[in-house]
């Protein structure tokens, strides 16, 4: 297994809060890796340093054991290899469904109108929204708009893509049309990193599941590890409030 | 006590008002001209502007200390004050015809003191839209100015029609201000109608052209201003 992400003791503070200490790990090539943890363990802050969103205070990120997050670097070409998609979807709401996907295609990959079209078509056809082409994203169910917004991140090819507690928005009944989008992508060779809250779903699709807390990884093994035999007295602790919750079967 | 038919002889002075109405309605016409002129200027200096007021990059300090001295300085000195020193000042240093024109001048002063107005409505829309827009535009690689470009821009000039609307109706108006160093427009028209019979009906005339113009436009801003609010606030509480 080669290594696609690498992060060598990433820390990121706003202000006097230290959201992420002292984070490292690896990650590798077509891994679907999730991470866990309270809210404002740092999980969305750490996706959107490895997309670039945020600058880390120290430490570096390593993509194909490349730096990407030296200073001076144009983060443009890096963020077309590595896809995010947002909790709240973040569609474009004055563009069509069609242009939503076509946008980073023709400006960024600067790709004809009609090969964009098509890119866009197939794309939505696959994750069933061709009757929602020409629609605009206030027309469409959450569940769709988030479809939509993979659709957009999956459209330049990435080799990672970030989802950053997509179902979180969502209304209950909608959340198993954008986790069946998931499953499908598992597999196809793209590295996946979900920051998730849905931890049934992050047991059975994860091939590894992290667990932050307190700004640094508290324990990372096998999803059965994680879920069934936690070491980590921290873990142990959020795993029993989860499953009070009646968020996962223990 | 002034008795009601001598009011009446100074503002409403049927005779006088025949007289003036088609003069001031073809004085008018260069009020009208001014604003088409200077409209476009202010539109495209305004979205420079707040554009410049926008920008990140730590290397673009320098534009954005301009454009904020710009904005203060155009917003903080009375208008007619800078009709009098630009459209005044500029043509007495000597410049060649058709340069030294004070209504070229005077035109240039109006539009400066707008952009800064303007601007700062198009800066409001740019900051109304929502930073995770910024973030998902970035995300798919577009740089900051594609990101403006179709990304906030679009948004942000879709929110503020209204308020523009608003500056428009004001600008139309002040047109009449240029009127102080010279071309004769509508106000300096019915200056000289008035010195002409020591009456007051060409002002009366002159404000009922205005009227005709600027409340079907201010209605028309409200409208918009309600249809806004409709489509993006929550439903009316009683």
């Amino acid at each position: 297994m080669n290594a696609k992400l690498t992060l060598n003791s990433v820390a990121k503070s706003f202000g006097d809060n230290q959201v992420l200490r002292d984070i490292s790990l690896t990650i590798n090539t077509g891994e679907v890796v999730s991470f866990i943890g309270a809210s404002g363990s740092g999980k969305t802050t750490l996706l959107r340093c490895i997309n670039l969103l945020e600058t880390v205070d120290n430490g570096s990120i390593l993509l194909d054991n490349t730096e990407i997050t030296a200073v001076g670097l144009d983060p443009n070409p890096i963020r077309r290899r590595i896809g995010i998609v947002f909790q709240s979807f973040n569609l474009f709401p004055h563009m069509s469904i069609r242009r939503n996907v076509t946008l980073a295609l023709t400006e960024v990959l600067g790709m004809s109108a009609d090969d964009a079209n098509e890119t866009a078509s197939n794309l939505l056809a696959r994750f069933g929204l061709s009757d929602k082409i020409d629609s605009y994203p206030d027309r469409l169910s959450g569940g769709q708009q988030q479809r939509v917004a993979i659709a957009r991140a999956l459209a330049l090819n990435p080799e990672v893509l970030l989802l950053d507690e997509i179902t979180s928005a969502l209304d209950p009944e909608l959340v198993g049309e954008v986790l069946d989008v998931v499953r499908e992508l598992k597999g196809s060779g793209i590295t996946l990193l979900l920051a998730t809250h849905e931890m049934g779903f992050a047991r059975e699709i994860s091939d590894r599941v992290c667990f932050l807390a307190d700004g640094v990884v508290a324990e990372m093994g096998l999803p059965e590890q994680i879920f069934s035999h936690p070491t980590d007295p921290r873990t142990q602790q959020f795993l029993q409030r989860v499953i009070a919750a009646g968020r996962l079967r223990g | 006590m002034p008795r009601w038919d001598r009011v009446k002889n100074s503002f409403f002075n049927w005779d006088r008002l025949t007289f003036s109405f088609p003069r001031l309605l073809h004085a008018f016409v260069l009020d009208i001209k001014i604003f088409a002129w200077t409209t476009p200027f202010i539109l495209l200096a305004a979205v420079f502007i707040a554009i410049a007021r926008n920008t990140r990059a730590p290397a673009l300090f320098p534009v954005r200390l301009f454009v904020i001295a710009y904005t203060d300085i155009m917003r903080g000195v009375p208008v007619i004050l800078w009709i009098y020193l630009v459209g005044f000042g500029v043509p007495g240093i000597g410049l060649d015809r058709p340069w030294n024109s004070p209504l070229i001048w005077g035109s240039v002063a109006l539009g400066m003191t707008y952009s800064a107005y303007v601007a700062e409505v198009f800066r409001a829309g740019i900051e109304s839209v929502h930073e995770s827009q910024r973030a998902a535009a970035r995300s798919l690689g577009l740089s900051s100015s594609q990101t403006m470009r179709h990304v906030i821009l679009p948004q942000a000039i879709r929110r503020v029609v209204p308020p523009l609307m608003n500056d428009m109706v004001s600008l139309q108006k002040d047109v009449a201000l240029v009127s102080l160093i010279g071309p004769i427009e509508i106000l300096r028209q019915a200056g000289i109608d008035k010195a002409k019979f020591a009456n007051f009906t060409p002002f009366v005339g002159a404000a009922l052209i205005f009227l005709a113009i600027t409340i079907p436009l201010t209605r028309f801003t409200d409208w918009l201003l309600t249809r806004e609010r409709d489509r993006t606030g929550a439903s009316k509480v009683r």
